[in-house]
Formats: C-alpha cells, sequence, structure tokens
C-alpha cells in the first residue's frame, strides 16, 4: 500500500510537530509514508468563506499531486471533509473531467483515526501517555465525516491515560474558519463555553483530530494562562512513553 | 380602542457581528436563552429517538416538499379551486404591499376596527400589524408569547417562542405595566408563577376573542387536493380566534402546500417532534372554506409569494422553502444560543433565518445591503441545524452558497478589490505555489520569532480579523521550521534529527 501523508497547510506552518508525529506513528505501525511536496492547501478557507471559484486550481492540484496513491492520511477531519463532500462541488463548476478526477482520489482519503481504524484495523497503535485526557470530537469529524468513537477508541487503547468526559461535547468551539474573526465576539462567547467545560472536566490535555479548533481553543486556554494543554490525536497516539 | 404608537419593526439592525456584540453583553439575555434552548433540545432528541423510522419521515418530509416546489403552479391552482368550490374566497399577494392591501380591504369591509390574530410568522413577514394599524384597525396577537412581545413594544427573537428572550419575572412586569393600556388589566399582585401569568392572558384575551368579528391565521399547510387549510398550536388561542370570529383571513407563504391529505400523516409526525418536542401538540385545527351554521361564515385565503418564487429559482438555495417552521434549527444553534433571534434583523432569525432572509429579499437577483449580507456568515458551519432540520434543508451547504453570491455581489461593485479579496486572491496566489507557499511559510516563522513570546503571540490590537482574533486570544507563533522544510532537511526525519 503506497501511504501519502496530506499534511494541510495550517499544521505546515503552525503545527509541524503533529506531521512529524503522523509520520511517527505510521512508521512505528510498519507502514512507510510519503510527502509529496507539490501538495499546498484543499482550499477549505476560500471554499466556505465564499470564494469557491479560487478552490478550482487547488482541487486539481491536490487530485494531481495525490492520484497516484492508495491511500492519503491527514490529520485533519475538517480538511478530510472538503475533500471527501466539498471538492466535487467546486469540480461541478468547471467542465472537463474534474469531476471524475475527484470521485477517483476524494474516497482514497481518510482523517487519520479512520485510516487507523479502518483500513489497519487497528484500535491499539502501542501509546502509552499516562496522563487525563478529555477529547473534542470537532464538529466536521463527527457530523460531516462521521468518524463516530473511532478517536474515543484509539484514545482508550493507549496505555496509562485516563480519558474523562467532556461536557456538552458535541457543542462547537467556535472556530470555524473565518467565523473566528469575522464574528470575532460570537466564536469567543462560544470558546469560552467550551474552555469552562475543559476546565471543568479535570483534564491536563486536550485533544482533538483537529488542530484548527485546538488552535482556537488552546488560544483562549493561553490568554487565561491555563495549565490544560492542547494536544493533536496525532501526537498523543506517536508518543511511546512517559514525558515531562 | 386604537393602537397608540408604531409597532417596531427589524429596520435598522446593524450587521450581525455588530448586533451580536450588542446581545452578548447582555448577560440576563444569555442566561434565559441558554436555559430554554438546552431545555428544548433535550426533550427533541428524546422524542425523535422514539421514531425508529425517524429518518425515513426526514426523506419523506423533503420529498414531499420537493414535489410541491416542482409542481407549484398547477398545485396551487388546484387549491384554489378547492377552496373557492368549499366556498372561501383566494387572493393572490405578489409582496408584502399587495398582501396588506388585501386583509385591510376585507377588514374595512366588515367594519372591523380590530382584529385577533393566531401566531403567524408569514404575517409577521409582511409587517401586517403595522399595516393595519394605519387603516386604524387594531391588532391583537392572541399567542402568549406573540403577545408578550407585543405588549412589551419588543420585536420577536425565535419563530416558535417569539419571547424567548425574557423570563417570568420580566413578562410579569410586562403585563403589570402594560396590559391595562390595551385592554383588561394584569389581576393585583400577581406573581411570576407559570400558572397566575397563564390566568392573567387568558383573562386579558378571553375579552378580545368574545368581541372580536374579525380573526387572522396564518397556516402551517394547505392541502391542494381538498382545500383544506391546517393549523398547529399549543394553547387553544388560535382555536377561538379560528372559531369564535365571523370572519377569517389567512395568509400563507405558496411554499406551504401539500399536495394530498396523506401527505399531512409525514408531517404531523415531523413538526411536534421538531417544534415544541412533543409527540402531538395539543390543538390542531383544520378547516376547508366555510360550513354553514358553524364558524367563521366568510374565509378569505391570501397566497403570498413575496420573493418566494425568486428563492425557486435557485437550485440550490430552493430547498429553504421546505421549511415548516419547527425552529428545531435555532434550538441547537450555537450562535444563536449566545446572540439571540434579534442580532438576525429579522422575523426569521437563527441557521434558517441566515439562508431564508436573504434569499426573501433578493440576493440571487441583486446586491443586498450590509446587514442582510452579513446573515450568511453568521454560523461556524458547525452542521447541528443540518443533523436536526425534520425536512433535510443542508442549510450549511446554503450558507456557504450564499457566501459565494455575497463576495460576487461585491466583487461586482468594487472598481478596486476589497481588502478581504485581495487577501484572499493573494492566499490562493500563494497555495497554487508550493515553492511560494515555502517561502510564506518562512517569512511567516521569522515573523513569529520577532513577535512571539514562549511560543505565542500574546496580543495585536487593533480593527479587523487580526484584532478579532487577538482581543480574547492568543495566537501560536509559526513554527520556526515548517513541515515542508523539515521533510526536504531530514529526509522525512530519516536523514537527520527529528
Amino acid at each position: 500500500m503506497r501511504i501519502a501523508v496530506f499534511i494541510t497547510c495550517y499544521n505546515d506552518l503552525l503545527f509541524p510537530e503533529v506531521g512529524q508525529a503522523t509520520v511517527r506513528l505510521l512508521r512505528r505501525l510498519g507502514h512507510e509514508v510519503e510527502f509529496p511536496a507539490e501538495q499546498t492547501c484543499c482550499g477549505q478557507m476560500h471554499f466556505n468563506s465564499g470564494y469557491q471559484d479560487a478552490c478550482i486550481p487547488l482541487v486539481e492540484r491536490f487530485v494531481d499531486v495525490f492520484a497516484a496513491y492508495d491511500a492519503v492520511v491527514t490529520p485533519s477531519g475538517s480538511c478530510a471533509t472538503m475533500v471527501r463532500h466539498h471538492f466535487g462541488v467546486v469540480a461541478d463548476l468547471t467542465s472537463g473531467d474534474l469531476p471524475d478526477r475527484v470521485a477517483s482520489v476524494a474516497p482514497r482519503v481518510f482523517e487519520l483515526s479512520e485510516f487507523l481504524v479502518d483500513v489497519l484495523g487497528l484500535t491499539d497503535v502501542g501509546a502509552r501517555f499516562p496522563h487525563t485526557v478529555a477529547l473534542h470530537p470537532t464538529c466536521h469529524s463527527t457530523r460531516l465525516l462521521g468518524v463516530g468513537d473511532r478517536p474515543t477508541r484509539l484514545l482508550r487503547a493507549v496505555d496509562g491515560l485516563t480519558l474523562v468526559d467532556l461536557p456538552r461535547s458535541e457543542a462547537c468551539c467556535g472556530f470555524g474558519g473565518t467565523f473566528a474573526v469575522k464574528n470575532a465576539d460570537t466564536s469567543v462567547a462560544m470558546g469560552f463555553d467550551k474552555v469552562d467545560d475543559v476546565l471543568g472536566s479535570g483534564a491536563e490535555v486536550l485533544t482533538a483530530g483537529d488542530t484548527s479548533c485546538l488552535m482556537h481553543i488552546g488560544g483562549l486556554l493561553s490568554r487565561r494562562r491555563s495549565p490544560v494543554r492542547i494536544m493533536h490525536l496525532a501526537e498523543i497516539l506517536a508518543t511511546t512513553e512517559a514525558r515531562a | 380602542m386604537t393602537t397608540h404608537e408604531h409597532e417596531p419593526t427589524f429596520r435598522g439592525t446593524p450587521p450581525f457581528p455588530e448586533a451580536a456584540r450588542s446581545a452578548l453583553a447582555n448577560e440576563q439575555l444569555r442566561a434565559n436563552l441558554g436555559r430554554a434552548t438546552t431545555t428544548i433540545r433535550t426533550k427533541r432528541a428524546a422524542v425523535v429517538a422514539e421514531r425508529a423510522d425517524w429518518e425515513a419521515l426526514r426523506l419523506a418530509g423533503a420529498a414531499i416538499k420537493d414535489e410541491v416546489m416542482r409542481d407549484l403552479p398547477a398545485l396551487l391552482e388546484r387549491l384554489e379551486a378547492a377552496v373557492t368550490a368549499a366556498g372561501g374566497t383566494v387572493h393572490w399577494a405578489r409582496d408584502a404591499a399587495e398582501a396588506n392591501a388585501i386583509v385591510a380591504a376585507i377588514a374595512r369591509r366588515h367594519g372591523a376596527t380590530e382584529v385577533v390574530k393566531v401566531k403567524s410568522m408569514a404575517t409577521q413577514e409582511i409587517e401586517l400589524n403595522e399595516a393595519l394599524r394605519q387603516h386604524g384597525i387594531a391588532v391583537w396577537e392572541t399567542d402568549l408569547a406573540e403577545m408578550i412581545v407585543q405588549l412589551g413594544h419588543d420585536l420577536p427573537s425565535h419563530i416558535l417562542v417569539p419571547a424567548i428572550h425574557r423570563n417570568r419575572t420580566e413578562i410579569r412586569d410586562i403585563f403589570i405595566d402594560e396590559m391595562g393600556r390595551v385592554g383588561r388589566p394584569a389581576p393585583a399582585g400577581l406573581t411570576d408563577a407559570p400558572s397566575e401569568l397563564a390566568e392573567a392572558a387568558r383573562l386579558h384575551l378571553r375579552e378580545k376573542f368574545l368581541r372580536a368579528r374579525v380573526a387572522i391565521s396564518g397556516a402551517n399547510f394547505a392541502v391542494a387536493e381538498t382545500g383544506t387549510v391546517v393549523v398547529l398550536e399549543s394553547e387553544g388561542n388560535g382555536r377561538m380566534c379560528l372559531t369564535l370570529p365571523e370572519v377569517l383571513i389567512t395568509v400563507m407563504g405558496i411554499e406551504k402546500l401539500l399536495p394530498t391529505w396523506r401527505d399531512l400523516e409525514v408531517f404531523m409526525q415531523l413538526l411536534p417532534r421538531s417544534s415544541t418536542a412533543e409527540r402531538m401538540n395539543p390543538y390542531t385545527s383544520m378547516w376547508t372554506g366555510v360550513t354553514p351554521g358553524d364558524g367563521p361564515q366568510t374565509f378569505h385565503l391570501i397566497l403570498l409569494d413575496n420573493g418566494r418564487t425568486d428563492v425557486l429559482s435557485d437550485t440550490l438555495g430552493r430547498q429553504a422553502l421546505r421549511c415548516i417552521r419547527c425552529s428545531a434549527c435555532l434550538n441547537v444553534c450555537p450562535v444563536y444560543e449566545r446572540t439571540g433571534g434579534q442580532a438576525y434583523g429579522s422575523v426569521y432569525p437563527g441557521p434558517i433565518g441566515a439562508i431564508l432572509t436573504p434569499q426573501l429579499r433578493g440576493i440571487a437577483r441583486h446586491p443586498v445591503d450590509k446587514q442582510t449580507a452579513s446573515l450568511p456568515f453568521a454560523s461556524s458551519l458547525c452542521g447541528a441545524c443540518f443533523e436536526v432540520c425534520p425536512v433535510r434543508i443542508d442549510i450549511p451547504e446554503v450558507l456557504v452558497h450564499l457566501r459565494g453570491q455575497v463576495v460576487r455581489q461585491s466583487e461586482a461593485s468594487h472598481r478596486l478589490p476589497t481588502s478581504e479579496a485581495a487577501g484572499f486572491a493573494a492566499a490562493a496566489w500563494t497555495f497554487r505555489s508550493p515553492r511560494r507557499l515555502a517561502l510564506a511559510e518562512r517569512a511567516a516563522g521569522l515573523g513569529g520569532r520577532l513577535f512571539g513570546r514562549r511560543g505565542r503571540i500574546p496580543r495585536i490590537p487593533g480593527p479587523g480579523p487580526i484584532g478579532g482574533w487577538f482581543r480574547a486570544r492568543d495566537l501560536k507563533t509559526p513554527a520556526r521550521e515548517s513541515f515542508r522544510d523539515w521533510w526536504r532537511r531530514s529526509d522525512g526525519g530519516r536523514g537527520g534529527p527529528s
């Protein structure tokens, strides 16, 4: 199986450690991964902000870059949603064979927990992380992608990890891409309610399958000088020993 | 008796971000809304979970409504024929002004100086109360929550529960201050106990029901096959209006049609569970034209377009016309829960309002004002609305579609790109090339090192999107080394230090 990672633009720039953890984890599980350097961005920010035409070259690039792989793994439920649910909409704006190319590539794109559980058939990935963790399931992963309890099952199998319930976990954290800046006050109000729930959960670490939500929640936690850390699911699953 | 002042309107509501900011500052509002929406959303989830065939019902509901959209002209004519055959009179209104003029003319012909009203979104949409007031006709809202809004000179904030932003104490104060000015005063010593508030409303309304000769309603459904109009309600006040007066005028949006009587079966299951979280609502009134010796002896049905055929012309946006006004999407919306309904500047608030209002205001045909243009952006696209919608309106999909229309209108009306458009164009240009992206990442990494402290950029004051982020949030600094630079330098972590 030829596996590529789609790192996503904001992980590339802001959270390279998430991409590194994804690579480390998959290698530990015995799978070599490639990083096609021609990849850039899925275009979700443009798509959701009303600049759908600007997505066309990004969608074309994506399907070209990843056409040759059996599986494309991405540490982002949100970007996986863009590829699997919205690429078709963008492709339909074009004439030619883009819809067919999208239909061929998109089903081979997996969010990390989907890839581990569905493709590799694993829930115990051999991780050890002796900390108390809460999971933010994220709207795109649950409502659009339908990852269900896959992240929970993966976390429960981590040695030493205590998974605590996050109250109202299904509620949106308020990030929402450009919503976070176009409607900053509402976004922050939603985020602070999420932060209250995180702090009330007793977790040391808040994890999610998306660094976009975590960047927002983490920014609020940081402003409050909270000791709760944010970590992507990949970082926890890649860890094999306790670290300070 | 005449009303003593103008009815408030949503005109002048600022764009959503600004309206939301004021609403968010109102702690009482947020507490009232949080409590109310949490309660109803929990109850809805419980009664929906009882139905193993819920998804099949949703699919059927969507399919029936789509059939209505496809055959609308023929079905409307069928409805007209059936209503006329049963002794009713059917009127066609292109817009709010036409509909209001028809209602006013009928009311004046019957010598009415006052009318009682059943709760109705269509008549709120066309601002009928104010139009009738200008004709010297007093309008009494008889739905409890609508009455609270009207007595409080307030604006509705919810489709089903227009006074959801008010708590019991506020309602008691409104009753004490206002009831006596327009009719029977609130009983002395009124407390905020729900039973006492309901009794005060009952006494106040009863004299209006018994006196009124003309009633006005909306319609939840109208069956084209039989000409039957259907109103669902909880209080029985609607039933009073629909049965006691001599003249009944119903204003319905043309999308409220159902083709056949059998179709009601689906919607009578979908609507109460989605709306009030009940298996069945307490009062369902159905009438077909007039029945000699029983109920109103004169019935007028006004079929209202008011932008709906424009919505119909948008193949993606038209799914908004499936809406049965249940308000399930409001109750689960995390944005609505914080801002309340008035911030949307329309009688249709929340997620459905954010897609319906701009379309009814003609966004598909012409540029819209700033407030209208802000509505499709009033969502984090979390998808909770679509999940609960009983007729499967993919609200996030339509929001994104309308955002595209807003952007294209903005591009067409500015000779130079706006700063936002320029920013998005620059980002798209960067993303079209991995080399440009790598350069941009290196520049950002350098910037992060200059401005960041301990991995965080703490605060950048100022207006616009950047200031908006930093008002309450730090930002992680861009990495010293991007993933792509790390991969190349270390051969994917194999050739060097990772």
